[in-house]
């Protein structure tokens, strides 16, 4: 069996949990004998490839005046996109943004010459205009290579997956790792993002969710019937093993916020929480690691609430540094809004770190040894990690048992389950 | 003849509400009162009231030849007082019949056994005191909680002056024996022990309505049937189970009444069998064998051992906290607190935080009013925090009287040492100054050398005044002492 397959980002070349996920299940698929192509946008070259092969869309040559790319060219809306509804993307990207755009002008005139050309492999300004290109280049590549199944990942890839699948003729899986209601929230939908996905998912032969939270989402809101939607729980790649220690510069016990600054990941109710406990036992100190549009009505209300000396920003925090952070670290909190899947709890429990999650998250669907509360219910969550940092038994409960459960979550198994999903998909088109 | 024993198993927790952490110090009320108020109101209609009149209508019909047994906990006992008079009312009225036995437990229904034989017997006693108040009787049979026992639990029971205890016939204690006849405790062979028979007990109290059954329905006939099958050699047949069965866990609908009404006249008519209570089963047969139980057991889940309440991180963590004050509490008086003791202690609370529900046992579920074991540990940790606030609150303000008292009893030494230090011609200068009652005081609140010295220097006209005077006064209380003590001190004070 062969799997087309589209991303946005590979390892190491990573700005949010797609890119950990697609590697995590190409990887799983490898070992059921799954055999894929994966294309993403601009391959750096440094890409872990034993999983697989990448091919780089920009490798691919396009020629414009080729028939079914002319059709679906015509077919698309191209879309200007406001900078309000950027995903995945810190302010410090800003500048790198204002280069993509500079390329993109550049890169037009080839297109218009019927060349090669170049994706920034970033979320930018000119998001939609890259994912009509990327459909384009999606359209060719199914036209040159040999697979038996498409698999898009995320409404950015999903113009592609359509178009490879219009050329082939294949059947198409999307995955829906995020919808446009977690990340804007219900009231600020972008209604062309949603249209995307909307679109992908209908003229796919399955979808797949991340967790029957996104399923549940996915059948309510894009109106998808309920026996095309799978939930496949998004697994975790064993841990590699740090080689370096952290020395504690605080007595203080550590809690920790660690995502980014926006209104899905509910990084406000985590400040209301730590002036609860702060009011009660002064020797807490909270960190908060990220970067994103909250950031200042964040430090404006930690200022308002007088607990400055005790909650420190630390900005975007990646690779080593999140690890050492999570050394640091007593507990770790996720209060998100709305979290398709949520991988970072699973990263502080394989850390030995006791975690808090919201409900409203599909990590919460597959956790036992983790404390669940609502993401609104600030006393809750306070009480929890009151009761974390005082009673000694349950951290270490949840430190010895939450290991275990963590290593357990293999994407070896998730990958059967998608693979599972390829071979039904299969078998009905052969009917 | 055989003896059948019904035994019922009462018990209602005081359940907590949320207790968060910054209630700590400020908030001392515990509990969730609209819960547990709705709780027993609710169960004492589905099945209290109608089984406890269903019962006295079948003592009234088959007098002295249908027996029952309960136990009725402590904490039940205040929440029926407080919440629903009439289901006291209603067990008096079945008390009053004399065909009933209730039996002794641990007032809070608590796990004291395993901690403390001090705190257990304490417990013991003060239900066996309330027993006593309530229903008139002397108790001669305990339960434990959840039927825990171990060899040393029960020879702690004989010693306690009971003649019968109440266990499991768990499997692995028994082997091949027979639940079906009297055993005695293995270290004190004076104590008797019956066993449950657990799968005729289940057949009535969890399958009863459960239709994937092969023996569904269960008839009255079908269930005398086997109680038939017996070997005739058996002495006993212990069906013993929790009071809500009957109505709550079994509801009215699955016809758990009309069995439970029909189920006597089979039993009594039966040649063979009949109904007995404990305590008369304890006087009839003799046991046949000691039963020993090295390792403790219970009547829960399938291991029938400690692990439903003990074992896991967290539960050993609040029940170790828990007892770290059994000694501070021995010296309380506080009214409040005494009650905040016992309702913490209830076992239950230590059942919401298994966690072995994740794999197992949906009963675990069934009966917790947390969504976690985790929540309830929180919970219950928070509680038990405040609790301890309050309770070093009580000992720090007594220490504090006690050592003001101390204090008190130094200044008045100091006084007196001042006085002997005096010679005897000072001395009697100084003690024209005083007055009758400062003499009096003096001389009585002193010791002997100091008497001695008064004697010497005031004559005894003077001391048979002071005699006098003692006597029509009464005991000084201890500020009058002090005020004597700080005027006589100033008087000295001027005098050098």
């Amino acid at each position: 069996m062969k799997v087309l397959m589209f991303g946005w980002e590979f390892p190491p070349h990573i700005t949010g949990g797609l890119g950990t996920a697609s590697y995590g299940l190409t990887k799983g698929l490898l070992k059921h004998d799954v055999e894929m192509i994966f294309v993403v946008p601009k391959a750096y070259g440094d890409e872990d490839q034993r999983a697989v092969r990448i091919v780089d869309a920009s490798d691919i040559p396009v020629n414009y005046k080729q028939k079914n790319i002319q059709e679906f060219w015509n077919k698309l809306t191209y879309l200007e996109i406001g900078s309000n509804i950027r995903p995945y993307i810190d302010p410090e990207d800003f500048a790198q943004i204002h280069e993509d755009v500079k390329h993109s002008i550049k890169e037009k005139e080839h297109l218009i010459l019927g060349e090669k050309y170049s994706f920034s492999g970033k979320y930018g300004n000119n998001l939609m205009e890259e994912v009509a290109r990327y459909a384009m280049v999606g359209a060719s590549i199914a036209s040159q290579y040999d697979f038996d199944i498409i698999h898009a990942h995320d409404w950015l890839t999903y113009m592609a997956g359509i178009a490879a699948k219009e050329v082939s003729g294949k059947p198409l899986v999307v995955h829906m790792h995020a919808t446009e209601y977690d990340r804007a929230g219900e009231d600020n939908i972008n209604t062309e993002v949603f249209g995307i996905e909307q679109k992908g998912m209908k003229e796919a032969d399955r979808v797949i969710t991340v967790s029957n939270l996104t399923r549940d989402i996915v059948i309510k809101y894009y109106d998808i019937p309920a026996e095309k939607v799978q939930t496949v729980h998004n697994a975790i790649e064993p841990a590699n093993k740090t080689n370096f220690e952290v020395q504690r510069s605080v007595k203080e016990k550590v809690v920790t916020f660690l995502g980014r600054l926006t209104f899905q990941k509910g990084p406000e109710y985590f400040v209301e929480a730590a002036k609860l406990i702060l009011d009660k036992d002064e020797n807490v100190r909270f960190v908060m690691a990220g970067n994103g549009d909250m950031f200042e009505s964040l430090i404006k209300r930690v200022a308002e609430l007088k607990i400055a000396s005790k909650f420190h920003f630390t900005g975007f925090l990646k690779g080593d540094d999140v690890d050492k952070m999570f050394l640091l670290s007593d507990v770790f909190v996720m209060p998100s809004v709305s979290e398709p899947f949520g991988l970072v709890p699973l990263e502080a429990m394989r850390s030995n770190v006791p975690v808090v999650i919201s409900k409203q998250s599909g990590v919460a669907e597959v956790l036992k040894n983790a404390i669940k509360i609502d993401f609104w219910d600030v006393e809750g969550m306070a009480d929890a990690i009151y009761g974390l940092l005082h009673y000694e038994s349950l951290a270490k409960m949840f430190i010895k048992n939450g290991v275990e459960e963590v290593d357990n979550l293999k994407w070896e198994h998730a990958a059967l389950q998608v693979k599972e999903v390829y071979q039904r998909v299969l078998a009905l088109k052969e009917k | 003849m055989q003896s059948v024993c019904l035994y019922f198993q009462v018990h209602q927790p005081y359940r907590l509400k949320k207790y968060r952490f910054f209630n700590l110090g400020n908030d001392h009320y515990y509990y969730d009162e609209y819960l547990n108020k709705s709780i027993v109101e609710r169960v004492a209609a589905k099945c209290y009231i109608p089984m406890n009149n269903l019962l006295l209508d079948l003592i009234k019909k088959y007098g002295k030849e249908f027996k029952v047994s309960f136990s009725i906990s402590g904490l039940a006992l205040e929440q029926f007082q407080e919440y629903t008079p009439h289901v006291l009312e209603s067990f008096k009225k079945l008390a009053d019949t004399g065909n009933v036995e209730f039996l002794a437990e641990t007032y809070a229904h608590s796990l004291s056994g395993l901690h403390s034989k001090e705190e257990f017997a304490r417990q013991i006693q003060l239900h066996q005191e309330k027993i006593k108040s309530l229903f008139g009787q002397n108790t001669q049979t305990f339960r434990n909680t959840e039927l825990i026992y171990s060899d040393e639990i029960g020879a702690q029971i004989a010693d306690l002056g009971f003649k019968t205890i109440l266990t499991e016939g768990a499997k692995h204690i028994l082997g091949w024996k027979s639940p079906n006849f009297v055993y005695t405790n293995a270290i004190n062979p004076r104590l008797k022990v019956l066993l449950r028979n657990f799968r005729l007990s289940d057949d009535i109290a969890f399958r009863f309505s459960n239709q994937a059954w092969s023996e569904w329905p269960l008839t009255t006939d079908k269930f005398v049937g086997w109680l038939d099958k017996f070997d005739k050699k058996e002495q006993v047949l212990n069906l013993f189970m929790d009071y809500e069965t009957f109505g709550e866990h079994q509801w009215v609908e699955t016809g758990i009444f009309e069995f439970m009404r029909n189920l006597p006249e089979k039993i009594i008519n039966h040649p063979n069998l009949k109904f007995s209570t404990p305590a008369e089963i304890s006087k009839e047969y003799q046991p046949i064998a000691p039963i020993h139980v090295p390792n403790t057991i219970s009547w829960a889940d399938e291991e029938r051992d400690l692990t439903a309440w003990l074992g896991n991180e967290i539960q050993d963590e609040a029940f170790d906290k828990l007892y770290s004050v059994e000694k501070a509490m021995n010296g309380c008086t506080d009214p409040g607190l005494q009650k905040d003791w016992y309702r913490l202690q209830a076992s239950d609370h230590f059942y919401y935080m298994c966690t072995k529900w994740f794999s197992d046992g949906d009963v675990h579920e069934y009966f917790t009013p947390y969504s976690s074991p985790y929540e309830a540990f929180i919970n219950y940790m928070n509680v038990l925090s405040d609790f301890h606030i309050r309770l070093g609150n009580f000992t720090a303000k007594r220490e504090s009287e006690e050592s003001n008292n101390r204090n008190m009893l130094q200044q008045q030494e100091d006084v007196f040492e001042m006085l002997q230090k005096f010679t005897n011609v000072k001395f009697s200068e100084l003690v024209k100054a005083w007055s009758v009652e400062e003499l009096s005081f003096l001389y009585y609140e002193s010791n002997q050398a100091l008497r001695d010295k008064i004697l010497k220097v005031i004559g005894k006209k003077n001391f048979k005044q002071i005699q006098q005077y003692r006597e029509s006064t009464q005991s000084l209380s201890g500020r009058e002492l002090s005020n004597y003590k700080e005027k006589i001190r100033q008087k000295i004070v001027v005098f050098n």
